[in-house]
């Protein structure tokens, strides 16, 4: 009896042992470490509409370099996603709903990010935001709430950008000293540009030759620069063909410029005394489609084979077919645009090439305007202001990279990074000597 | 007054959009400024759309030259318009089943993306393709040696034409026999210019050109072109450029 007793307990505790094994144990918790230093803050220098928020990564983010390298990160308690909560504490004098007034998530960012723009804040309000891990396992790790609550403000002026505001204000003083001294009668020289003397050469070349004159402003819409220069060419241009009594031909890639076009060439031919040999259906719309709007134009050459090409505008891979077709044709052909990469190709096609600012100067150049060309002097004495910033840039890199080691904290460094950081990008006013010096390939 | 108006809605757009950039409260400005473009480019479209057709009509009436194109392209056009505007072949949306057009007209499958994938891009790739023919007749143009510029755009092309491929490396493999004494020899210590032997392989000196001239003379055609664009935008802003607005 004794025995069977004992076996009996013996059989029992080993079926308790085995059950233990095959039914689960309470799991110990998984979650992974919260992220560290939460700190959020109005953005700077915008219309207090945003709230900046940064945090320090989790310890189990595998993106965190600083833990990575050092520690064994367990597969299950691997960052997934950080998820950033927000509760208004202040609606401004506004009713603020339940909904806002309690915690709720506003966003998930993906693991290794460690800040996030929240756009959705109101102005004037005041907003807590808290911030936690979350792993693969959707385990959150306990929450992070950042020290105090933030109240987006809107600023008078973007001080980001003031540098630039001096450079607008100086250069635009430059343009309207040169325009009142162009007024009070002073004679202001320009030089020559040989693609802009050469206009009137190919329309009076297609005169002779009975051929009509092609004039492509470019693919870009009216809303850009470089089609408006374009098109006061082309005003120039046509009132030359109206006075010669040559045909001008305008296709074009925009249903808005094919419109201005028309008003353009229309006015220039009343100006020349010809109106009746306008011919509104000559300036027409192909498509929007760049490479269709080149085979229609290119097959427009090669049939109707026109004396004179003029490429005025913005352009993009097209221009080397435009300018090469035009160049097997025979056509005189000029082109301008303020496209640095398609340049070489106008360059090599065709006779004459009006680069970046000869290209924006040629309104003023045509029109022979004293207040134009005043503004042309102006834009030369904004360039010479540049270049002494550039030179003086350049000083203080030299000399940085003759004496001084990178990390140096000497005026040059600090002059340099004050030039490239503030003056030239978008620190505003900023600290003198802040930021690192970077000389040797940097592309900024 | 028709030349007045566009000048005035030219002149408060440019200052608005100017003001928009610095002033953080009128930001949302510039975004609404693009939308009414917008707006207007799309009712442009129907202006740009109809003279197409006219002009193709009138060809094609008239059997000029050429009308066999102008042709197709109304047939195209017209084609396009109804398969698109149809939805041919679009199956309608999975939450409203019983609304026929209620598809994504881009639909895989569909008639307008047959006509997209299988007719505009490879039409579209073809124009393309052909840029690298033009750019051979251009640069046999460019690259003769008529005077010393041009002999040294030839010499610089075929550096960074060889540069850019194994020849390139092909050629100076010779110099992994020299001792570094030799190949990294550098008479006046001038670490910046690529004045050593190992600098002046072609792959290397490639970098040179691409990163150190090519790089100044792009970034003064830069300036030059952002001072421009200031100087025309100032004198479209003052009023003082209206030419295009048809007036000298």
């Amino acid at each position: 009896m004794r025995i069977r007793n004992i076996l009996a307990v013996v059989v029992a505790m080993s079926m308790t042992c085995f059950a233990a094994a095959q039914s689960p144990s309470p799991a110990p918790s998984l979650a992974p470490e919260p992220p560290t230093d939460l700190i959020v803050a109005d953005t700077p220098d915008d219309a207090g509409n945003s709230v900046e928020v940064h945090w320090n990564l989790s310890q189990n983010d595998v993106f965190n370099t600083l833990l990575s390298d050092t520690q064994e990160v367990n597969p299950q308690q691997i960052v997934a996603t950080y998820a950033v909560e927000r509760k208004v504490t202040d609606g401004n004098g506004n009713e603020v709903s339940d909904e806002d007034a309690s915690w709720r998530k506003v966003s998930e960012i993906g693991a290794g990010e460690s800040q996030w723009t929240d756009r959705s804040v109101n102005l004037g309000w005041s907003y807590d935001y808290r911030v936690c891990a979350v792993d693969n396992q959707g385990d959150k790790s306990t929450w992070c709430n950042a020290s105090g609550s933030v109240t987006p403000v809107m600023q008078m002026f973007n001080m980001s950008k003031a540098w630039l505001a001096i450079w607008m204000l100086l250069f635009g003083a430059f343009i309207a000293y040169f325009i009142n001294c162009a007024r009070s009668g002073k004679t202001l020289w320009v030089r020559k540009i040989a693609g802009l003397e050469a206009i009137d050469e190919a329309v009076g070349r297609a005169t002779e030759m009975g051929r009509p004159i092609l004039f492509v402003a470019g693919i870009q819409d009216i809303n850009e620069i470089q089609t408006l220069a374009g098109l006061t060419v082309l005003s120039r241009v046509a009132k030359t063909a109206a006075e010669y009594g040559a045909q001008i031909e305008v296709p074009t890639c925009r249903s808005l410029v094919m419109a201005a076009a028309r008003e353009t060439v229309e006015a220039a031919y009343l100006a020349a005394g010809a109106p009746d040999s306008y011919q509104p259906d000559r300036i027409h719309y192909l498509t929007d489609e760049q490479f269709a709007f080149v085979a229609g134009v290119t097959g427009y050459m090669v049939r109707e084979k026109p004396a004179a090409c003029i490429y005025m505008g913005g352009f993009y891979a097209e221009s080397l077919i435009l300018a090469e077709t035009g160049n097997h044709i025979g056509a005189i052909q000029v082109a301008g645009t303020a496209m640095p990469s398609q340049l070489p190709f106008f360059v090599a096609s065709c006779d004459y090439t009006l680069i970046g600012e000869e290209f924006f100067a040629a309104s003023a150049y045509l029109s022979g305007d004293p207040l134009q060309i005043g503004s042309l002097k102006g834009q030369d004495y904004g360039k010479f202001l540049s270049v002494l910033v550039l030179l003086t840039g350049i000083f203080f890199a030299t000399t940085i990279s003759m004496t001084e080691s990178d990390e140096s904290d000497g005026f040059g460094t600090g002059a340099l990074n004050y030039i490239k950081n503030n003056i030239l990008g978008n620190e505003g006013f900023g600290s003198f000597g802040g930021g690192d010096t970077d000389i040797e390939g940097d592309d900024s | 007054m028709k030349r007045t108006v566009p000048l005035i809605i030219a002149i408060v757009a440019g200052f608005v959009l100017l003001i928009a950039n610095f002033i953080p409260f009128a930001e949302g400005w510039g975004l609404k400024a693009q939308e009414w473009f917008n707006i207007l480019a799309v009712g442009a479209m129907v202006l740009g759309g109809g003279n197409l057709v006219k002009l193709h009509l009138m060809k094609v009436s008239g059997q000029r030259k050429g009308w066999g194109y102008s042709l197709v392209t109304i047939v195209c056009f017209f084609g396009t318009i109804i398969i698109g505007m149809s939805k041919m072949g679009v199956h309608p949306n999975a939450l409203y089943p019983d609304y026929a057009w209620s598809g994504y007209y881009l639909e895989s499958g569909s008639g307008l993306w047959w006509i997209y994938q299988h007719m505009i891009v490879p039409l579209t790739s073809m124009m393309f393709a052909m840029l690298a023919f033009y750019v051979a007749t251009a640069a046999f143009r460019a690259f003769r040696a008529k005077n010393t510029e041009a002999t040294l755009l030839l010499v610089t092309a075929g550096i960074v034409l060889l540069g850019r491929t194994y020849a390139g490396v092909w050629l100076f493999g010779w110099l992994d026999w020299l001792p570094e004494s030799i190949t990294h020899f550098n008479l006046f210590s001038i670490t910046w210019l690529p004045i050593d032997l190992y600098s002046l392989q072609f792959d290397r000196l490639t970098v040179w050109i691409m990163e150190i001239p090519n790089t100044a003379g792009t970034r003064a055609i830069t300036i030059g072109i952002a001072l421009g664009v200031v100087a025309t935008s100032l004198r479209i802003l003052l009023g003082v450029d209206r030419s295009y607005l048809g007036q000298d």
